[in-house]
């Protein structure tokens, strides 16, 4: 069976104006936002029913964490500019970009990991308190929505960017779609931060 | 996407490791089948212990480990074990995969006119997510301490100091869910971009309509459960407390937990997924009987607008419904209102769908086939369990019936007599499409007529034991004095219960003997209008031999002034 077959793989539906994929990936997101919605809303139930709650900067490293998040909002950037360029014809351009998306997301899981150690270092693990599970279960399930998006934009990078030779317009699309997933990432850590940082 | 499918594939590739929908559709109905016995044979275990407590197991019973059943005699912990996973294996691993992986899968394109569903290979992806989930569940039982027994829902605190099988339970879960999302992904867009020409929403057959709204449910429910999961595991795993209160005291020793969680909290998120999940086993269902009502009376669908916006309304209303399981946590009376008026309020929906079903009856040519009596018997056996439900939909009953057999008769008529019978019906109905034989009638009319008596015989005296006060989820009925005089009914039900399981092997049987021997059947045996008849049987890969184009409703039969008393779509 050939692509023929399934139809909108490419081209968009004329009446939704999107393509199979892009479709597919905003639902997934809408999965993923009752996900983290229902950790949000933990996090709240726990913290209403709580006696005393500690600050989040009297425990956790408040500065390193706004390093993280620019980090990881200019990794959104660059993965814009690889879809655009791609938009552009400038392959090489789009290894560039991607390629440093894909290094500031490692820097991202870099800094978190010495966030982690330190917090170890200092006795202070999930089973603590709750203000410490909630912190590690959120940020660790971030942190793995991170690696999956390091993994497809390494696919994407070097086995999947065969396909650029063959049809460019579906590259183009799977390009997208990751990086409609790897801005709903940053979204969920721009929430993350001030929730357990700053209040 | 997908590769050439032709001949030259390998057998493997073509049968088990195939990215065709209806071959993953197989796939999923088969196991369903298999897990559905499964969990079947665990209930009767269950029914022994019921009917005769304390009494050893005659012929089986040695065949278990002296840590379940020392002496053919069933320990609690097993007793409480085998509940759990009955539960949990007929829900998550039967009935779901079944209705909306197995006919879902099946049929869903067909009758859009698709050649395949929109992402082959997420299909199969979820596919084998759902197996890995089910030999997860099966291994469970063999892990030190027995599967998860802290009963399917898993309440915590119990579930979070119980043993190894409860880890390994939420292990299979999150391979579960990922299964049912990437297909109610897969469906969603299948169904909004693969429409054929002409095919618009209001063209679409009531069973398409009924996959929707049951893939927008999958979609949006099963995550808080996930999430619910993952901090389970750690409550398990890594010591945290989200679900274990300050002050827990277990077996007189106070537990070292860093406390501070809530138990009810679980409960939430829990039944967050779950309600929605009683309208995922439905409504596959009523789609399901929907077609085989309105193909075996030869009429058109008496307000199919109507019943395309009640099983919306009821999608929507369904996440608004969850904390009526929950009226004896000590909610407050604001709260409790709330839940109650919008549980009156989702009956509704459900009292339309049937009345829509039962006026299609009206005046119509019926054809007694074998899937039609099951589509028949559907009707009456929804109503009951529905019906049964609005007294636990009310705080003040419920006090009375929470927790007892009455909530176990209600929701098992709605998905063993209801459910199943509608998803049998399915496999009689669609089997001639699938194989290009019919089933054998007379078996079929005496598995129909022995599902019906005995499903009836096991859950009825159910209602009568839970207003009598008999608890559920105890492994001694005859513990307390006011249950004992329920004993008879006890018998009564484990003898129904296992004759029922009897009665199943003939349509083991059928299934098998009519694969080979089974009546040829033509391309469109019961004369349906539906796109899926138009295709060659079985369907090839691809489906259509040229593109389909629709130019009527789904539902054209005996229009005035035709020769035939149906008109397919694509005529």
């Amino acid at each position: 069976m050939s692509n023929s077959l399934i139809h909108h793989i490419e081209d968009p539906h004329p009446v939704t104006g999107v393509t199979n994929s892009k479709l597919g990936v905003w639902l997934f997101l809408a999965s993923e936002v009752m996900l983290f919605g229902a950790l949000f809303s933990t996090y709240i139930i726990l913290r209403v029913g709580s006696l005393n709650w500690p600050e989040g900067s009297s425990i956790l490293n408040v500065p390193l964490a706004t390093l993280n998040t620019m980090v990881l909002i200019s990794s959104s950037v660059t993965m814009v500019m690889a879809w655009a360029s791609l938009m552009m014809n400038r392959f090489d351009r789009y290894r560039l970009f991607m390629a440093s998306t894909i290094l500031l997301s490692f820097g991202f899981l870099i800094i978190k990991y010495f966030e982690y150690t330190a917090k170890f270092h200092h006795g202070l693990f999930p089973s603590k308190n709750t203000f410490l599970a909630i912190y590690f279960t959120l940020t660790g399930l971030h942190g793995l929505h991170v690696m999956g998006g390091i993994l497809v934009n390494t696919y994407l990078l070097f086995p999947g960017a065969a396909l650029w030779k063959s049809n460019p317009k579906q590259f183009a699309g799977r390009v997208e779609a990751a990086g409609l997933y790897w801005h709903f990432v940053d979204l969920v850590w721009i929430f993350l931060f001030p929730v357990l940082y700053l209040l | 996407m997908s590769e050439d499918h032709g001949e030259h594939l390998g057998f493997l590739r073509r049968t088990v490791f195939s990215v065709d929908h209806k071959v993953i559709g197989l796939q999923y109905g088969l196991t369903g089948l298999v897990f559905l016995f499964f969990g079947f044979c665990l209930m009767m275990l269950m029914r022994w212990q019921l009917a005769y407590p304390g009494e050893p197991l005659p012929w089986i019973g040695g065949l278990f480990s002296e840590t379940t059943m020392p002496g053919g005699m069933m320990l609690p912990e097993f007793y409480n074990s085998l509940g759990a996973m009955h539960g949990t294996i007929m829900v998550f691993l039967g009935v779901v995969p079944l209705a909306v992986g197995g006919f879902g899968n099946y049929l869903v394109p067909l009758q859009i006119g698709a050649p395949d569903m929109a992402f082959p290979k997420l299909n199969a992806a979820s596919y084998w997510c759902y197996f890995v989930g089910g030999v997860v569940m099966l291994t469970s039982f063999f892990v030190p301490g027995g599967a998860a027994n802290s009963g399917w829902t898993s309440y915590p605190p119990l579930s979070d100091i119980a043993t190894t099988g409860q880890t390994v339970w939420l292990f299979g879960m999150v391979a579960l869910i990922t299964s049912s999302l990437l297909g109610s992904v897969n469906f969603i867009v299948t169904i909004v971009q693969l429409r054929a020409k002409g095919l618009t929403f209001f063209r679409l057959p009531f069973f398409v309509w009924a996959q929707f709204v049951t893939s927008f449910l999958l979609l949006l429910a099963f995550p808080p459960l996930e999430a619910a999961g993952v901090l389970q595991l750690m409550d398990r795993l890594a010591g945290t407390s989200f679900f274990l209160p300050s002050g827990l005291v277990v077996s007189g020793m106070p537990l070292p937990v860093s406390g501070g969680g809530n138990p009810i909290l679980w409960q939430h998120l829990f039944w967050f997924l779950a309600h929605p999940e009683v309208y995922v086993l439905i409504l596959p269902a009523m789609g399901i009987v929907t077609e085989i009502i309105v193909t075996n009376t030869r009429k058109p669908l008496y307000g199919y607008k109507t019943i395309v916006g009640a099983s919306l309304f009821l999608g929507f209303m369904s996440f608004l419904v969850w904390a009526h399981h929950m009226f004896m946590t000590g909610m407050g009376t604001a709260i409790s209102n709330f839940f109650q008026v919008t549980t009156m309020i989702i009956s509704i929906p459900s009292v339309i769908i049937l009345t829509v079903l039962v006026l299609t009856l009206w005046g119509g040519s019926i054809r007694y086939t074998v899937p039609m009596h099951f589509a028949l018997a559907f009707l009456p056996m929804f109503a009951i369990g529905g019906l049964t439900g609005l007294p636990l939909g009310l705080a003040a009953s419920d006090i009375h019936l929470h927790d007892t057999y009455y909530v176990i008769g209600h929701f098992h008529y709605v998905v063993a007599p209801g459910t199943l019978l509608a998803l049998f019906a399915g496999v009689y109905h669609w089997y001639p499409k699938v194989t290009g034989r019919f089933m054998n009638e007379t078996l079929g009319k005496i598995h129909f007529w022995g599902s019906f008596l005995c499903l009836n015989g096991v859950f009825f005296p159910m209602f009568i034991q839970g207003i009598a006060g008999a608890s559920r989820r105890l492994h001694t009925p005859t513990m307390y004095a006011h249950a004992q005089g329920l004993q008879g009914t006890n018998v009564f039900m484990s003898y129904s219960a296992w004759i029922l399981g009897l009665v199943q092997l003939l349509f083991v049987i059928n299934f098998f003997w009519s694969l080979k021997k089974g009546r040829q059947a033509p391309e469109n045996p019961w004369q349906a209008t539906t796109l899926e008849w138009a295709t060659p049987t079985p369907p090839p890969h691809g489906n259509f031999l040229k593109e389909p184009e629709v130019n009527r409703g789904p539902y054209e039969y005996s229009v005035p002034g035709e020769k035939e008393d149906f008109i397919p779509q694509n005529v």
